[in-house]
């Protein structure tokens, strides 16, 4: 919990003799002391948990700390030492639910995806076809094949829109209208960034119902418009801070021998900047390819693959979580449960659906976090070395 | 295009005689696709106003409050899911503040230099995890988790008003939804405080911490007032995103119309996002410029709110 710095004084501050302060350790005491006190109260009123000790180990922790502190070094060095635990209780608190959250999808998602339903990883190359009540099996193939074609097409409408007006921002928006219009556009970008999810899955509903006859079409072109309103102004933000950073020589050194401007701007400032570029693209990738929202709106859900963006509807692994959860416990009437379609027999299960949302979750997961190693890697390997 | 139009650096371009025909090409292109993308941008945002009204239209035409005589009023609609919509964010916010200041302030000052930026990317892992995902936690691991807390809220508080009731099994309620937006917003807020909070000029901090000041004492003095502003907006930005977060709300809430102010309870409340997420499959025509009208309704309240966010940044950024 406590880390040897939070106490260790500025070599600067000059202390006054009587203000003796205590090395970092008698924080770790008292702790001890905090814990051991709450697990034997815990004890005796009969609620002892890991939860519930730690928790109020902490509460006695902070209790003990202030206290001891008080009488050894006084009020100040008292308050002081409070605030470093509280801050410390912070940061460790909001460990919690992301160490709980990516304990949760490894267990019980990895666990899924690598059982042998038939074989492993079948999860991943499945659909939900034929698939019917308990049935513990099916997979999310066509659920990524519908994330990977819908955020694909969002990237081609976004990344040129996107980084154009980033060009725009930085090479263009100097003078004159053109300088009134970047401040606009930049404020714009800064209020598109905060549109919520789902208005950007209604706008991207109410455009395509307001010129088809069919109130109730859904395809995977709507939900990569409605994905692509969140996810150019991320592409506009990350891409402009690296055209920034472009340094202003390379390009007047490109003027001076008479290159033109376009050229300048393809062959110097993009070339130069194309690692952070990459990488800014990468995380606005992989912030809309976990979207759910719009894409419940706009996409509905389907238990096969469909390559087709133009016509009907799509799986994608968010929706297909909500979906699963959705539905929830199954309803096993005994162990096995029979397609009466094609007659397959497959094994019932009360948890298949949850299980199956926890393995989705996983796998979205994984390729969320695959794009941010990959952004991670682009910047931290291709960047030019423009300090020397 | 005229030669106004071109831009400062076509003066110490070579004379227009010496350009062939493919470099003006390329130069007008650039322009043009530029300029025009950043035109788009108006374009889409008035697209994006301008569509949700007109869908919406039918809905407020057919209302009571202007057919006069319809089975159903857009106030009454909208008004519980706007009270659940604010009263779930606020207490996501009341949640999340506290703990991000304290992470923020951990990352920036109290930590030390080489742990700093692995524990900031910690937090911003926080913000890649998809909401969805965070909604299946919330529903399945954290609902169950809770409900000690809540019973013994109840039992021994329930003299105020927020925690009165009778909270039943399982919870899911809007205290749960609360309590999952705050671990969403919490990177956003925690990101924003960081970077205002290590803008305090150094010389300040130094000198508080010449004149004897503790840690604690240095940052109440100097950073806390340096940052306030950033602190604010920070917090305007996560309410922005706390009050447009559908799946936490859909997959936790179970949903109700009320104004009740008891949190506990299940079945009360329900947002305007979830409610949208929960509806919209089912809905056509009246029903569905119903959910777009309430979808405009919550546009413009976080187009309101990030603007004045944004706009405590930029007064506040040329000073740091």
């Amino acid at each position: 919990m406590s880390t040897p710095t939070t106490v260790r004084t500025e070599p600067s501050v000059h202390r006054p003799r009587d203000e003796r302060r205590l090395p970092w350790y008698h924080l770790v005491f008292t702790g001890i002391a905090g814990l051991l006190v709450a697990i034997a109260v815990l004890a005796i009123v009969g609620a002892l948990s890991v939860t519930s000790a730690i928790l109020l180990g902490f509460v006695l922790h902070l209790l003990f700390g202030w206290g001891y502190s008080l009488l050894r070094e006084g009020p100040r060095w008292a308050t002081d030492r409070l605030m470093t635990l509280l801050v410390i209780g912070a940061f460790a608190i909001s460990m919690f639910p992301l160490l709980s959250l990516l304990w949760s999808v490894i267990s019980r998602g990895l666990t899924r995806v690598i059982a042998a339903r038939p074989t492993t990883f079948a999860f991943w190359t499945e659909d939900m076809s034929g698939i019917i009540g308990g049935a513990d099996a099916g997979g999310v193939f066509h659920a990524i094949v519908g994330t990977l074609l819908i955020t694909l097409w969002a990237s081609i409408i976004s990344i040129p829109v996107g980084l154009f007006t980033a060009i725009f921002l930085v090479e263009y928006a100097n003078v004159g209208w053109k300088r009134t219009l970047g401040r606009g556009v930049t404020f714009l970008v800064d209020v598109m960034t905060g549109i919520p999810s789902i208005v950007a899955g209604l706008f991207g509903l109410a455009v395509f119902i307001a010129f088809m006859p069919d109130q109730s079409v859904r395809m995977g072109i709507m939900g990569a418009v409605a994905l692509s309103l969140l996810m150019i102004p991320t592409v506009v933000r990350n891409s402009e801070e690296m055209l920034r950073l472009v340094p202003m020589d390379l390009r007047e050194a490109a003027y001076a021998l008479g290159v033109p401007k376009w050229l300048t701007i393809v062959k110097v400032v993009l070339r130069t900047a194309i690692a952070g570029l990459t990488t800014g693209i990468t995380l606005a990738i992989a912030r809309v390819i976990g979207e759910t929202a719009p894409l419940l709106l706009t996409v509905g859900m389907v238990t096969s693959v469909n390559w087709n963006m133009f016509d009907g509807r799509m799986a994608t692994l968010p929706t297909f979580i909500n979906q699963q959860y959705r539905n929830g416990n199954a309803n096993c009437m005994s162990d096995t449960v029979t397609n009466p379609i094609n007659q397959e027999v497959y094994a019932c299960a009360v948890s298949t659906n949850i299980d199956r949302a926890w393995a989705a979750a996983f796998t979205l997961i994984v390729i969320v976090m695959v794009l941010n190693i990959i952004a991670r890697m682009i910047s931290h390997y291709f960047s030019p070395k423009l300090s020397r | 295009m005229s030669t106004a139009d071109i831009e400062p650096d076509a003066a110490s371009a070579p004379p227009a005689s010496m350009k062939s025909g493919g470099r003006r090409f390329g130069d007008a292109l650039f322009n043009a696709l530029s300029v025009g993308s950043g035109l788009l941008i108006f374009v889409t945002l008035a697209a994006v106003a301008i569509f949700l009204t007109l869908e919406s239209l039918p809905a407020i035409i057919a209302s009571r409050e202007f057919s006069g005589s319809a089975d159903f009023s857009l106030i009454e609609y909208s008004l519980p899911l706007v009270f659940g919509t604010v009263l779930a964010s606020a207490i996501a916010l009341v949640i999340a503040i506290p703990i991000s200041l304290g992470i923020a302030l951990f990352i920036s000052h109290f930590a030390p230099r080489r742990l700093a930026s692995a524990l900031g990317y910690m937090i911003d892992l926080l913000a890649a995890v998809p909401s969805v995902v965070y909604g299946l936690w919330g529903g399945v691991w954290l609902v169950p988790k809770l409900e000690p807390l809540y019973v013994f809220l109840n039992t021994y508080f329930g003299w105020i008003p927020l925690f009165a009731g009778e909270p039943t099994a399982p919870m899911r309620n809007l205290a749960s939804a609360s309590v999952v937006l705050a671990v969403m917003v919490l990177p956003i807020i925690t990101a924003v405080s960081r970077e205002v909070f290590l803008q305090t000029p150094r010389l300040q901090e130094e000198a508080a911490l010449a004149l004897g000041a503790t840690r604690w004492e240095t940052i109440r003095t100097v950073v806390l007032p340096f940052g306030r502003g950033g602190v604010v907006a920070a917090s305007m930005l996560g309410l922005g995103r706390a009050l447009g977060e559908t799946m936490a709300v859909l997959m936790i809430l179970a949903p109700g119309a009320t104004f009740s102010l008891h949190i506990l309870e299940v079945g009360r409340h329900n947002s305007i996002a979830a409610n949208i997420a929960s509806k919209q499959a089912e809905a056509s025509g009246v029903d569905m410029s119903l959910l777009i009208f309430t979808g405009l309704v919550l546009f413009v309240l976080t187009f309101v709110i990030n603007a004045i966010a944004r706009w405590i940044v930029a007064r506040s950024g040329p000073k740091s």
